[in-house]
């Protein structure tokens, strides 16, 4: 295996002006496919989710999926699209053994979204705006198996296994126009815009957009030109990288291996790439040529799509708050760091912590318990904060018992445990395990007494001045009452007990 | 009643005597599957026959009866069905090498349509591969024999439907008319075909050739029969997006109170001339008197663009086949030639389509490739798009001044086998009249009027009706049948010889 020669980030920025274009399938959340009325459920047996004509029979026809319109015409409104007033399906026409009629029905020129715009933030805050040329509807492929080879692609495989489950689930294709001026931040840029997408389909309802299950997928196209120069260079397509970390580091990758190219007096090849999660390079896939041709022509088994207006305002007044808007508006209201407020996004808590805080929760315990104890469970069972078994209203619960003293941090932590384990509602597991703080004076008194007489030389030091030492007689009223007394107020007690004040 | 009088009974007979007990459906079915025995070694009008499955449909329609439920219209009558429908559990070839052995797993709409009317489907009939041809010759499975002189051919795509009519195998067939396939081989038997107007009925289940042109339709060997097959298989239907979702325009009615007093009939200047045989002339020309007799009132056209239909259509059709017929490559269903364990996918797909395709569809496959590549789209595929609009056009600026137009079927009478076989000009030729109809989306008849002095052979009057008014064909074709009828004295097909 030959090495990639790359150029240093650092000598490729400061002698390349890197030009991208980010192109994202989405699969909508459809309950049936885009032209059939077959179930998209994701894991079902091999083929089992199928028709004659998502199967592409002779004689099976399409008919369009007004669900799949409606979720189409959000995204390009989310985008700031102008929406098609007619617009028409077109056959993409090329062979492969997973399309089941050797053409893709997609669109070609009548998108049903144009010209929009989305503006990502930064990590540091800066808002940068990515213009976006189209979304279009289409259908996506079944899926390949090659069995034999090396490496699962085609080559050398003995034979391939055809899975048509997902041949025909709708997709929703957006794709950027090229994106000029980032500069260094090209890498980061890619990142945002399509971590930010992301968040826009979910805050849609349109799909969940996880990237891990293939519900959105990203190509990087790249390519370099010398400072100075209007023209764009040659492109490479990088196909199919599935997380924002990939896409970051596939477009760092791309801008390093161009430079290098390009700095030797070489000239890049237009081709597609394959992207290596492992080491985060990419490799040479197909050459694209420009004899490449789809011949699209207009869907003759299908009506053209006509959204009525009124429709559309319709959808663009359930359109959600952007989620970039949302990010801040939350963090002002919350009082975190931009840097906080990141992690909050990484770890998933955002929509957790709103439940909880809705629940009636203040902002910094909400913030506490999903980004502590509960985000660390998650990690420990390798699910998302949502699958745990654990509600925001539960959370909320816990916060209040809290607030009212009725729970120290400790016994919390226990109940929380004991929701999670599925022993009920945190009242119920109050209950069960007896978790009450000790607040009863009289018990706690008789436990001050008895701390103080077992440890009278420390008690000694403390009346004598040296209040420190009453973290002692602390512990051992709290070991004494199983943890189950608040620390504060025993403390406060045997300060009282002991006639001195803190000073 | 014997074999013979049945198989000569109209669909409208058949179910009049079934439903009043004079016959059961098993004696008729039983009736035209001996017929089909006797006749079509000869004929080769069938792909496939399904005795059994024809006889079970028959028995279910006699039990209903027996139990004193009310029969359809149709119910019991016998149909030959183009083999270009898909039948659940039954072959469905499209008269191709490539899909020999396919048995489909779902009926199409209109198959679930004649079930659900109680017909009889008796099998599948013979047809141009994929329904690309006006003679029957391109079938992969061998040529079908015109009934009035089986060294000619019956048309096509559909002649296997057609030549079962006349041949008496069956009283109802379907066909499919994509520029021509339903009403040039009625024209060339003495039978009546129909194209309904696009959209009419349901393509759901039909192999595709060029999606916006192909339309099913009836085949039958009056203009009633045809009207209560029409009212049967049309409809809208949700499956196919292109389907119209409107009633059913009123055909029956229609065919049965045949009248052109104070119609206006459209004849359209380019539809004669060159090329047209003189005795086909004569007998429209004939047409065009006997309708001024009848009360209608003659109109003169001119239609330039029609001169364009054929380049278009010639355009269109493949370009739409070139892709409709990627889908056949080995992989899922029908033949699969090298498949050795050596061979890669390519390679076994290439093998499959050079011994599973004809040369007539390979030659439109690869026209319709080039006229989609890109650089030649504007110029071809494009244009052929905007001369469909003009015609379409010119069609509704027709149709301010008449009701119908009326124009020979096909300028010639059925020519002899092999003819025109090596030179597919001519044979396009054979749908110069019925083309501008299908680029149009409009509804057209065929039926016969009269044999050609000539040669003998019948010849047929097409009528051109507006989109969504399928129901002036029946009004104007029921006129014109019965007037040629009275003028006979007996239908047109009693003067086929007997085979």
């Amino acid at each position: 295996m030959t090495v990639t020669e790359l150029l240093s980030y650092e000598a490729a920025l400061a002698e390349y002006d890197p030009v991208m274009g980010l192109e994202v399938h989405v699969e909508l959340g459809t309950r049936t496919k885009m032209f059939c009325g077959c179930s998209t459920e994701l894991g079902a047996e091999p083929n089992s989710q199928t028709c004659p004509t998502c199967l592409g029979l002779p004689g099976s026809l399409p008919v369009v999926n007004a669900i799949g319109v409606e979720s189409a015409i959000k995204i390009g409104l989310a985008l700031h699209c102008e929406i098609a007033e007619w617009c028409r399906f077109a056959r993409k026409n090329y062979f492969y053994p997973d399309m089941p009629k050797n053409f893709q029905t997609s669109q070609y020129d009548e998108p049903i979204a144009f010209n929009g715009y989305l503006d990502v933030q930064l990590e540091d805050g800066e808002v940068f705006r990515v213009e976006i040329e189209r979304a279009h509807m289409e259908e996506d492929t079944g899926k390949s198996l090659h069995v034999g080879g090396a490496t699962g692609r085609i080559h050398g495989a003995s034979h391939s296994l055809l899975d048509y489950n997902r041949a025909g689930i709708p997709l929703i294709e957006i794709v950027t126009k090229p994106i000029e001026g980032a500069g260094e931040r090209a890498p980061e840029v890619a990142k945002a815009y399509v971590a930010e997408l992301r968040e826009l389909i979910r805050a849609l309802g349109v799909s969940d957009a996880r990237m891990d299950k293939g519900q959105m997928r990203c190509d990087v196209n790249l390519s370099l030109r010398p400072h100075g120069t209007e023209k764009f260079g040659t492109r490479s397509e990088t196909k199919n990288v599935n997380s924002l970390r990939s896409v970051e580091r596939a477009a760092r990758f791309e801008i390093q291996r161009h430079a290098a190219v390009l700095s030797s007096g070489g000239s890049i090849v237009q081709e597609t790439r394959h992207f290596h999660e492992d080491d985060g390079s990419t490799t040479s896939g197909r050459i694209k040529d420009n004899a490449e041709d789809y011949r699209y022509f207009p869907e003759p088994d299908l009506v053209p799509v006509a959204p009525a207006r009124a429709w559309v305002e319709e959808l663009r007044a359930t359109l959600p708050e952007p989620p970039r808007v949302r990010r801040n508006r939350l963090r002002e209201e919350w009082g975190v760091s931009e840097l906080d407020m990141q992690s909050i996004l990484n770890a998933g808590a955002v929509e957790a912590i709103v439940a909880t805080i809705e629940a009636g929760a203040d902002a910094a315990s909400a913030r506490k318990w999903w980004m502590g104890e509960l985000a660390r469970n998650a990690n420990e069972q390798g699910v998302s904060l949502e699958e745990l078994a654990i509600t925001p209203a539960d959370v909320a619960r816990v916060s209040a018992l809290v607030a009212a003293g009725d729970l120290n941090d400790k016994l919390a932590r226990q109940v929380i445990e004991g929701v999670l384990a599925g022993e009920g509602t945190p009242d119920e597991v109050v209950e069960k395990r007896g978790l009450k703080v000790v607040s009863d004076d009289g018990a706690l008194g008789a436990a001050v007494e008895e701390a103080i007489a077992g440890n009278a030389a420390i008690a000694d030091k403390i009346r004598g001045g040296k209040v420190a030492a009453v973290g002692a007689l602390v512990g051992a009223v709290m070991k004494a009452t199983r943890g189950q007394a608040d620390a504060a107020k025993v403390k406060d007690l045997i300060l009282e007990k002991l006639g001195v004040s803190e000073g | 009643m014997t074999d013979n009088i049945i198989i000569k009974l109209t669909a409208a007979e058949i179910a009049g005597k079934i439903a009043a007990g004079e016959l059961t459906a098993v004696e008729v079915t039983e009736a035209h599957l001996a017929r089909i025995e006797a006749v079509d070694e000869k004929v080769h009008a069938f792909l496939h026959v399904d005795r059994e499955g024809a006889l079970a449909q028959a028995r279910a329609v006699d039990e209903k009866r027996a139990r004193g439920e009310k029969l359809g219209p149709l119910a019991g009558v016998p149909l030959a069905l183009k083999d270009i429908f898909t039948t659940a559990g039954m072959p469905t070839t499209v008269g191709s090498k490539i899909l020999e052995g396919w048995i489909p797993p779902y009926d199409a709409t209109l198959v679930k349509n004649l079930k659900a009317a109680d017909v009889v489907i008796l099998g599948k009939t013979n047809m141009d591969e994929f329904a690309m041809g006006s003679s029957t010759e391109n079938s992969a499975y061998g040529p079908t024999g015109n009934p009035w002189d089986l060294t000619r051919i019956p048309g096509g795509s559909g002649g296997g439907s057609s030549a079962a009519l006349a041949a008496y195998e069956a009283p109802l067939a379907i066909g499919t008319d994509t520029g021509g396939s339903i009403r040039q081989p009625a024209a060339v038997t003495g039978t009546v075909g129909v194209k309904p107007t696009y959209g009419g009925v349901s393509r759901y289940g039909m192999v595709a050739f060029s999606s916006s042109l192909d339309q099913g339709g009836p085949c039958a060997r009056t203009v009633l029969d045809a009207a209560l097959l029409h009212e049967a298989i049309a409809g809208h239907d949700p499956l196919d997006s292109t389907s119209i979702d409107a009633p059913v325009p009123p055909v029956v009615e229609a065919a049965r109170n045949g009248s052109v007093a104070g119609m206006r009939v459209g004849v359209v200047k380019q539809f004669r001339g060159e090329g047209y045989q003189a005795g086909v002339v004569q007998r429209f020309d004939e047409s065009v008197e006997l309708l001024k007799s009848l009360g209608a009132e003659i109109v003169e056209l001119d239609c330039p663009t029609f001169d364009l239909a054929l380049s278009a259509y010639y355009l269109i059709a493949p370009s739409e086949c070139s892709s409709n017929l990627a889908r056949f490559d080995a992989m899922r269903y029908g033949l699969r030639v090298g498949d050795d364990g050596t061979r890669s996918a390519e390679d076994v797909t290439a093998l499959t389509r050079e011994a599973g395709f004809g040369d007539e569809v390979k030659r439109r496959i690869i026209l319709g490739t080039y006229a989609l590549s890109s650089g030649y789209y504007d110029a071809y595929y494009g244009s052929a798009q905007k001369v469909r609009t003009l015609i379409t056009r010119e069609f509704e600026k027709a149709f301010e001044e008449v009701d119908v137009i009326v124009s020979p079927t096909t300028p010639t009478t059925a020519f002899p086998i092999g003819e025109r076989a090596d030179d597919p000009m001519a044979m396009y030729l054979a749908d110069l009249c019925t083309i501008p109809t299908n680029l149009a989306g409009n509804a057209a008849m065929s039926l016969p009027c009269g044999l050609a002095p000539e040669d003998g052979l019948p010849v047929g009057l097409q009528i051109i009706a507006p989109a969504m008014k399928d129901d002036r064909l029946y009004k104007v074709g029921a006129a014109v049948e019965a007037a040629f009828v009275e003028k006979w004295g007996h239908p047109l097909l009693e003067e086929a010889p007997s085979l």
